[in-house]
Formats: structure tokens, C-alpha cells, sequence
């Protein structure tokens, strides 16, 4: 039912249900005994469906969505991999879906039994020495970073420090997490390899810099092989250097930040451990310092002693990023994941998707323009097509990779290139995939060349074609009710 | 190519100016509304408003981007192209004919720093 | 080998040959050798499916699933089946953020279908695609009441959830946001106190309803309060009642925001949850996070895409009203399936259910001499109740017996001592009550 393009709104029969509750026990009390002013007294304007009309309408609308196991997703710094259905599994048990985040410490043991060992567990991949797993997202966790880096200073009394440094080639995130933080943006060049550029690096340390923000490998793909000598001269000047764990998957196995000289750094779970990203959340970004920053972790924290794990609020704490604990039953899937793994293959994680990128990256360098040469790490950045002379463009490539049943690659990120295509293959791909994959990107070229038009209508055999986005944002139809007042006003 | 009009005073963030006596006409270039793409959305300050040089006075929204528009003059405002609102649109069929904002000019030295259509061409380039 | 790794021996040595390699690790040749990691990381063994099951199940006997009656931002409301069934297709599980719409349809439609519920329910304009949780939704809504109004002052109610306070106040220290809580009188925000407080320097009144006793606060007074003085009005709501109590839209309120955890997902140890937020239409461009709307493909058909993109971080970088960058997106599938299964008869009815029981908990209690009235006030599904018994005893007893309830409000505010709150939800059975009554009811002391 690829053209199944109802609204559940639009099913609604008056009388229908889709639930089952108990009828009344105590019919003394009621609703009505209630104040008419606290009262609401507006329609409640939801569907009145049946449970098959649900289970048909979502499974029907599911059909459109490609997913991890419909087929690769070639997604530039998205990590998109695997998702494994044990982690799922483990997931769903009701010993872990029915717990109250207010229960009593010694009630919930098993749980702060995962905070805790997966806490270590993230230390020693990344070398630090303490997580808090309560960030709900990778960007949550860099803004629960920068509060750390600014309460570290406060509390040595300097209230200068209030600018960070951010590479140009950092993604939007960093600067935004930077001014919610209520600190300045110092942005620092890249050279044209695509790395810091080390002189305006120097050429802007100051004793007002708190510190530096930092991808590595960064958002091209390249590992910052300055990174000791940034660190250094970071420190040097009383700053602290945060690393942003976007592109952590290279590193498994290969390298640590915190022996890079990284103090602070987050860690996405949907990313590099595994968890499913479930079309845009939940996520989990916990966030791990040294030793000197550990005292300003968030509340509420996850200790243990004598073999007892109990739950502190901490005065010295940065304060509290979210409710409760985070997102658990992210981190638990991510705590699954790793257990699978064990020491034996977590470390092969880096190489294989090394391996993987730069394969795809060799492969078709004939056909798209590669500004950067040398080995890339876990991802590789074209700047488009080579032969651009028909005016095919990296949007036009992108849609028509859909009708081969791939997902599009990143596009138009990083910003330092014109046409940007980005791809990350991750370590789960097989060769036969990548090669299929790399078959259809030279087909693409190729129909450029021969037959532009082909991808510049693409995609066609998607459920829909390409969407008219400024009728999106000059309408503003964001709403059911927003769309039948527009076909009202059609009419 | 951007179209250039003649005959304008331009800024280096791509606003236009056009100044009789002391009241000064506000657009943005050509190639201003070429590189936002299709203009969804224009931000624009209320009348009596206070402007000032280099300073944001509003917003020009695309699809893809979102530009701040910086202030060329110091002033106030006098009066607002209310039709813009509702048709942001114009900006891309004609950016020179449809203005942004009239304004009484506090500084009329400030006009010595911008660019002329010569140099701004250059500037684009 | 690893089932998760599809790479042979033979694999391995074509791609190495075609890279011109030997080694795989010649891949890494920018990483200064000082710096790479040899050797094995100090962590477990890698476990089999066996195994991992045998593990989890042992740790999972270390956690106690009990009967819950409490609340406190977190309610053990009725999940349908149905839910869990469709939230774990992979087509919506697995899926990336919807940045291609004509492969991502799925996630798109079904966030304009919770678009429009959270609207409906609100009876505000528009929603966005969801945020983290209820408490950092109200830190953006408060950043953006600063955005919208260039004030640096917050003025909140000292009756809001305790974790809601701490999020707010973490996250305007760092902003440089200043707050101003307005006292309490008889368990309700002190409208008296607001009127002296609220000045031309407040972004916003920031208010809770049901507070954190449980009580219906009346915010019919408080938007033309707050707009006379130039402030919006934002309003705190677990967002299952509002299908009964007065909405934020009824309030005049400009911004609406609180935790869905109360739709159909599952407590969880307090996490995913989602935040939600809806605002008047005026105010849509100055709103953080994603947002879905409906548009036409250029075959005419209807669809939908993210738009009003260029107020985000990706775009606006240190300029965007908000760092956030993901959505809760499968959380908000679980409330569009409970939403729409339950209707607005099935989602009232919950909230007719809730208050009965709590109504006749919080009668029951009385009646057994132990319990006294804190406070004289509307309540729904939670109530806060005063009990001079010593809440070690409290704790204990239900612990033995099974219940998580009573929790004391002293854990959160040394002046909240003696008092306790309890939550009652459609899935709380007579018998429960009678006996966590019982219990209560035995204590000596």
C-alpha cells in the first residue's frame, strides 16, 4: 500500500475505540465535583478509531520509511549501524520497564549496577576517568560538557574564560552548544587539508579561552594529527580541550582521546555503540571528564560501596541536565551491545569501518571529485561530481541513489565544500554491499553524463517524489487543523 | 552574474541603499536574494524603531538559510514594506524594487563608508 | 569473527590488496604512534546470546517491580499492546532523522499526526516534533522566552517539581539567566505575591499545573497578567489531564510544556521519556527543535517534510534560539498510537478513573486516623497528604508489602517534612488500594 496516504485523523468514525479500561468502581467520586473554572471546556479534537484501524494505518505509513534493515545507510557522521535485536530484547524485559525512577536505591541495584559498569566500561575506551550517563543526546551532552569546562574555571575563581574555540569544519551543534552555554565562539581556520590550522589556533589563545571544542577524526574524516600539539598549547594557556565523540567509531580500538590530551568529552550511544536512532531520538549522550573534573559531573550521580550502589545529589555538581537518570533503556542497549562485543572484537570496530570507507573512497574516485587524498578514517568527503558539465549536482545524485534502494549519503556537509557527499559505510557492511553500492554510484555518474535528466527528476520510485519545501514554509501547515482550514479556504 | 543596480550605495552584508535628503531607502542585492535561494520569511523591525550601523535590525529566512540583516545606517525607522510579509517572495523576483524599510538618518557621514555599485561589484566577485 | 562483522579472511585480503595495503592498521598511519592504543581494553569478555540472556536475567532479579503509588512526574499509567508491537518496527525503530522525505514519509506523517494531538490537547497552535524530557523542555521554553523578550529575568513559581526547578536553574546559571521564585500560600502559587513581583524586566511567569502537591492551580488570571507587564505566560503540564483541566490555550498561555511519559510510555527508571511544547502561532519562528509540515510532491501529492529548518542549529550555528538537534521521535510515535487508540472518550476516561481512585485513597487514609489533610485543594491523580507517623516506617512497611508509594516530599525540601505523595491511575485495582490502605493503616508507632 505504498499509496496509502490517509491522515489517522481522517479515519475517525464517531464511536469508535481503540482501548480497554475498566468501567467505574467508586462512581461516588467524579470529575464533575470539580470547580466548572479549573475545568476544561474546549473539543478535544483526536481520532475515535478502532485497534486494526491503528495497527493498519501505522503499519501502512511504516512501509515508507527506509530502515537499517531495509538496506545500507551510507550516512556521513550518523554511524549508522546495526542495531542489534538482543540489545532489544534485553530492553523490553518488564524487571526494567516498570521501575520508578523515585524507588529506593536498594529496589533498583541492577540498574545502577549497568550505570555504574558502563561508566567504567566508557572511561576505559576513551580513557578518562568518570561518565555521567545522564545526557539525553549528543548535544545535550556538549552543552553538560561546557558547563563543566565553565564551573572548572569558576571554581578556581576566574571569570574570564569565557570564549571557546571552534574549527570552522565543526558541525552547527558545537557554536549553538557554546552560546546556550552563555560563552563566545572564537572560530579557528582550516587549512586546505582540511585540519586545524595551527597558527590562528595560536594566533587566538588567550587567557579568556576556557577551552576548545574538537572532532577527531574530524568533520571531514581526517584524523588531526596536530592533536598532541593542540593540546598542549590548549593547556598551556589554562584552557581545556573538549572532544565532540561524533566520529568515535574510528577510534575503537585504535586510540583514546583521553591520551590525546582530551579532558571532557560526550560519547553518542546511538552512534558508536549501537542504539537504534529511531527516525531522530531517544538518544543517550553521556559525558566523560579526567580526574580533576570529576567532582562536577551532573546530579544525580551513581556510586557504589561494599558492594552497594546508591544515588548522590552532589553540592559541588555542575547541577542537573535532565529529570532522572537520562535515557536508560538507551544506555542499557548500548551496556548489551558492548557485552556482546567483549574486549575480543570492540577493538575491530575502528579498522573494519576504516577499512570500509576508504574502499568505497578508492572506488570511486574516478567518478566524483575527492579534494582530499590520502587514507580518510571511518568516513570520506567528495566534493560532487567530477564532470559536472550537464549540471548535475550532489542533491540530484543523492535522490537518485533512493531508487536503488540505498539511503542518500550526507549531503552538503561539511560546509567547507561546495557539493559535499559524505559517506560511512560503519563496520557492519559487507564487501558485497559496499561493491553494490559503488556499482550504483558509478551508474549515477554515469546516467550524469548520459542521461542527466534521469537524476535530476530522481527519485522515481519512491513513495513520493521530491517535495515542494517552500510551500512547506510559506504555508505553515503544521497541524490537521491548520490543513483543513487551508482546504477551507481552497474551496 | 548578480545584477548590480547603478546609481546605489551598497554594505559588505549585502544591503542596498538609496538616500534622498535625509531619509534613506533599505533593500538587499541581488546577490543577497540569489544566495538565500526562495525567501520564506522576512523579520522586519516596527515603525520608530531605532537603527544602528552594523548593528541586526531583522532577519531574511529561505528554505535552507537564514541571514541576519545588518543595519548600513544609523537611524529610525519611518516606514515598513508590510507587503513583504505577506509576500516574501518579492525579494527574489526584484530586490531593488522592493525595499525593506525607509529610514530618517541620524549620521549622514555613516554613507562615506559604503561601498558604490563599482565596488561593490568588485567586492562580489 | 563476530555475527555483527560480515568481513572473511578473504574479504579482508582483496580490500587490503585493492587499498595497496598490508595491514589494515597501515589505514591509521595520522594517528602519532604515542597516542594509539595497543593491546586490549580492561573490560568483559564478549558474551553469547546465551549467555547475555542468563546475565540479564540474574540482574534484573536485583531490581524489585512493585505496585506504584506515586507519582511525581512519573505515572504507571495503562500501556496498550498494540503499542509495543508497532514502535518496534524496524521501519520506525531503525530509521534515520527524516532529512530525505521521500524515504522517511513514515516518521514524517506520524510527527504531524502528534503535532496536531499536542495542539489538540494544549489548545495551543503549534507543537514541535518533541524534546528530551519535560524538565529541559521548560529550560528551552524558558531560553526562549528570553530570546522572544531580550530579559534576563525568569520569574517561576516555587510549586513546580523539584527536578524541574534544578533543570531551570542549571540551565540559566550558565545562560546568564537570573530567576525569581514567587512563594506559595495554602500549596498554591501565591498570585497575590506574583502580582508585586512580576516587573517590565521578566521574560516570563512560569507556572505548573497539576503543582508538586498535586493540586489544580487556577492560571485563569495569569496570561493577561503577564502580557499587561510585557511577559509571556508558560505553563507546566503533565499532558494526560489536560483532556480534563483547564488547557494552557484556555489560560491565554504563550508556551506549554511538560513530559508525555504519561502517554502510553512506559516508567522506564525514569528514561526515554519526551518533552513536549506548543506555543501560540505568533511565536513558531522563536520555538526550538524540529518541526513537520504538510506540503505537496511535485505530482501533487500530499506529503510532509521538516520545515522553518533555518531557525535550527545546523543551519543557524551559535545564532539558533537552541542547541538541540534530535527529537524524541520514537517516544512521540508512542504517544501518536495511545492518542489515537485512545481517543477523546478513552483518554478522559483514564483521567475519571485516576481521580477516583486517588479520591477515595486519599479518603481511606483519612479515615484511618493516621493521615491528616496538608492542604485543601482540587486534586486529579496525585495528592500530597501529611502523616506524623516516622517515614522510615512508612518506607519499610510497603517496601515489605510490595508498594512504591508515599513518597516523602522532605527527600526533595527539608520544610516538606511529614508529607507525602501518592498517585492513583486507572491500573490501580480496588483491592491494591484497600490493601496499601491497610498497610498504612497498621502502622504503630
Amino acid at each position: 500500500m505504498v499509496n496509502y496516504t490517509k491522515l489517522i485523523f481522517e479515519q475517525s468514525v464517531q464511536g469508535r475505540m481503540g482501548y480497554s479500561l475498566p468501567e467505574a468502581v467508586f462512581p461516588c467520586y467524579s470529575i464533575k465535583q470539580l470547580s466548572s473554572s479549573i475545568l476544561r471546556h474546549s473539543s478535544l479534537d483526536l481520532p475515535e478509531v478502532s485497534e486494526l484501524d491503528v495497527l493498519r494505518h501505522f503499519t501502512n505509513i511504516s512501509n515508507k520509511n527506509h530502515g537499517v534493515e531495509t538496506g545500507f545507510y551510507p550516512l556521513g557522521s550518523c554511524t549508522m549501524k546495526y542495531n542489534p535485536k538482543m540489545n532489544e530484547e534485553i530492553a523490553s524485559y518488564p524487571a526494567f520497564n516498570q521501575l520508578h525512577p523515585l524507588q529506593s536505591p536498594l529496589q533498583v541495584q541492577g540498574v545502577l549496577k549497568v550505570y555504574d559498569e558502563l561508566s567504567r566500561i566508557l572511561s576505559e575506551i576513551s580513557g578518562l576517568a568518570a561518565y555521567s550517563l545522564n545526557p539525553f543526546a549528543g548535544s545535550q551532552g556538549e552543552l553538560t560538557g561546557l558547563m563543566i569546562m565553565k564551573a572548572y574555571h569558576e571554581s578556581r575563581g576566574d571569570f574570564k574564560r569565557t570564549k571557546v574555540l571552534v574549527p570552522d569544519s565543526a558541525h552547527g551543534t558545537n557554536p549553538a552548544s557554546v552560546a546556550v552555554c552563555g560563552m563566545q565562539v572564537i572560530e579557528i581556520k582550516s587549512t586546505d587539508k582540511g585540519t586545524v590550522d595551527l597558527e590562528d589556533l595560536k594566533n587566538h589563545l588567550s587567557d579568556e579561552i576556557a577551552g576548545m571544542m574538537l572532532t577527531n577524526p574530524n568533520t571531514i574524516g581526517i584524523f588531526e594529527k596536530d592533536i598532541c600539539e593542540i593540546s598542549k598549547v590548549v593547556h598551556e594557556t589554562g584552557g581545556l580541550m573538549y572532544y565532540d565523540g561524533a566520529n568515535l567509531n574510528a577510534l575503537l580500538g585504535m586510540a583514546r582521546p583521553g591520551d590525546m590530551g582530551f579532558d571532557i568529552m560526550h560519547i553518542n550511544l546511538h552512534k558508536t555503540f549501537s542504539t537504534p536512532h529511531g527516525g531522530g531520538g531517544p538518544g543517550s549522550g553521556p559525558v566523560g571528564v579526567v580526574e580533576k573534573l570529576v567532582s562536577f559531573l551532573p546530579n544525580p550521580r551513581v556510586k557504589h560501596q561494599d558492594g552497594m550502589y546508591y544515588v548522590e545529589h552532589s553540592k559541588d555538581a555542575l547541577g542537573q541536565v535532565s529529570g532522572f537518570f537520562g535515557n536508560f533503556k538507551v544506555w542499557l542497549r548500548a551496556y548489551v551491545y558492548i557485552l556482546s562485543l567483549g574486549k575480543e572484537h570492540i577493538k575491530e570496530v575502528g579498522p573494519l569501518a576504516t577499512l570500509n570507507a576508504n574502499y568505497i573512497k578508492d572506488s570511486i574516485k574516478d567518478d566524483y571529485y575527492l579534494p582530499i587524498e590520502g587514507f580518510c578514517m571511518h568516513e570520506c568527503v567528495f566534493d560532487g561530481l567530477i564532470d559536472q558539465s550537464t549540471g548535475v549536482k550532489t542533491l540530484d545524485v543523492a535522490k537518485r541513489l533512493l531508487d536503488f534502494g540505498f539511503h542518500a549519503p550526507t549531503i552538503y556537509f561539511p560546509l567547507l565544500f561546495h557539493q559535499s557527499i559524505m559517506i560511512e559505510p560503519t563496520e557492519v557492511e559487507s564487501k558485497q554491499t559496499l561493491d553494490e553500492f559503488i556499482q550504483a554510484m558509478k551508474l549515477v555518474a554515469h546516467e550524469a553524463r548520459t542521461n542527466p535528466d534521469v537524476v535530476k527528476n530522481a527519485p522515481h520510485t519512491t513513495p513520493i517524489s521530491r517535495i515542494d519545501e517552500v510551500y512547506a514554509a510559506k504555508k505553515m501547515i503544521l497541524t490537521y487543523k491548520d490543513y483543513l482550514a487551508e482546504c477551507a479556504l481552497q474551496k | 552574474m548578480s545584477n548590480v543596480k547603478s546609481g546605489l550605495l551598497y554594505s559588505k552584508s549585502h544591503e542596498w541603499v538609496q538616500v534622498v535628503g535625509d531619509v534613506a531607502t533599505i533593500g538587499i542585492s541581488d546577490f543577497a536574494q540569489a544566495e538565500l535561494g526562495n525567501v520564506v520569511f522576512v523579520d522586519l523591525p516596527e515603525v520608530g524603531a531605532s537603527l544602528h550601523k552594523e548593528k541586526e535590525f531583522g532577519a531574511v529566512e529561505s528554505v535552507k538559510a537564514a541571514s541576519d540583516l545588518i543595519s548600513p545606517v544609523s537611524g529610525q525607522v519611518l516606514e515598513v514594506n508590510a507587503g513583504l510579509v505577506g509576500e516574501p517572495e518579492l525579494l527574489n523576483q526584484d530586490p531593488y524594487t522592493h525595499w525593506l524599510l525607509k529610514v530618517k538618518l541620524s549620521n549622514i557621514d555613516e554613507l562615506s563608508k559604503l561601498l558604490d555599485a563599482k565596488s561593490y561589484e568588485a567586492f562580489i566577485k | 569473527m563476530h555475527k555483527y562483522f560480515p568481513h572473511t579472511e578473504h574479504d579482508l585480503r582483496e580490500m587490503l590488496s585493492f587499498l595497496g595495503i598490508k595491514d589494515i592498521k597501515d589505514l591509521f598511519v595520522d594517528i602519532p604512534e604515542h597516542v594509539r592504543f595497543h593491546g586490549d581494553y580492561d573490560i568483559p569478555t564478549g558474551m553469547t546470546e546465551m549467555q547475555l540472556r542468563h546475565h540479564f536475567q540474574e540482574l534484573a532479579k536485583l531490581n524489585r517491580t512493585l505496585t506504584v503509588f506515586s507519582g511525581f512526574g512519573a505515572y504507571d499509567h495503562y500501556e496498550p499492546s498494540v503499542i509495543n508491537h508497532l514502535v518496534s518496527r524496524q521501519e520506525f525503530l531503525t530509521s534515520y532523522t527524516p532529512y530525505q522525505p521521500e524515504v522517511a514519509q513514515g516518521t514524517l506523517q506520524y510527527i504531524f499526526e502528534y503535532q496536531s494531538m499536542i495542539t489538540a490537547l494544549t489548545g495551543l497552535d503549534v507543537s514541535n516534533a518533541s524534546m528530551y524530557d519535560g524538565p529541559t523542555a521548560a529550560a528551552e521554553a524558558m531560553f526562549m522566552a528570553e530570546g522572544m523578550t531580550k530579559r534576563k529575568r525568569f520569574l517561576v513559581s516555587t510549586t513546580i517539581f523539584p527536578h524541574v526547578k534544578e533543570v531551570l536553574r542549571t540551565y540559566a546559571h550558565y545562560k546568564g539567566v537570573e530567576i525569581d521564585y514567587i512563594p506559595m500560600k495554602d500549596g498554591h502559587t501565591d498570585i497575590e505575591e506574583l502580582k508585586s513581583m512580576l516587573s517590565k524586566e521578566h521574560s516570563a511567569i512560569f507556572v505548573q499545573k497539576t503543582n508538586l502537591f498535586g493540586i489544580i492551580e487556577d492560571h485563569s488570571t495569569l496570561g493577561a497578567l503577564a502580557h499587561s507587564m510585557g511577559a509571556l505566560l508558560i505553563v507546566y503540564a503533565d499532558i494526560s489531564t489536560l483532556s480534563i483541566l483547564r488547557t494552557p490555550g484556555e489560560d491565554d498561555a504563550d508556551i506549554a510544556i511538560g513530559d508525555c511519559q504519561s502517554l502510553g510510555i512506559p516508567l522506564s527508571f525514569g528514561g526515554p521519556y519526551l518533552g513536549y511544547m506548543a506555543v501560540k502561532k505568533a511565536h513558531v519562528r522563536k520555538m526550538p527543535g524540529r518541526i513537520c509540515g504538510l506540503s505537496y510532491d511535485k505530482f501533487g501529492k500530499r506529503s510532509f517534510v521538516l520545515t522553518l529548518q533555518a531557525r535550527e542549529q545546523h543551519i543557524r550555528r551559535e545564532k539558533a534560539n537552541s542547541n538541540i538537534c534530535s527529537n524524541q521521535s520514537l517516544m512521540a510515535l508512542y504517544v501518536t498510537i495511545y492518542l489515537s487508540l485512545m481517543g477523546p472518550h478513552g483518554i478522559r476516561k483514564v483521567n475519571e478513573l485516576s481521580y477516583q481512585g486517588a479520591h477515595y485513597l486519599y479518603d481511606q487514609l483519612l479515615k484511618t486516623g493516621k493521615f491528616e489533610v496538608a492542604f485543601d485543594q482540587p486534586f486529579l491523580k496525585e495528592f500530597t497528604i501529611k502523616s506524623l507517623i516516622p517515614s522510615h516506617l512508612i518506607q519499610e512497611a510497603l517496601q515489605n508489602n510490595g508498594f512504591f508509594g508515599a513518597y516523602p516530599l522532605e527527600q526533595v525540601n527539608e520544610e516538606f517534612e511529614h508529607l507525602y505523595n501518592f498517585a492513583v491511575t486507572e491500573k490501580r485495582t480496588v483491592e491494591e488500594i484497600d490493601r496499601l490502605v491497610s498497610v498504612l493503616g497498621g502502622l504503630s508507632w
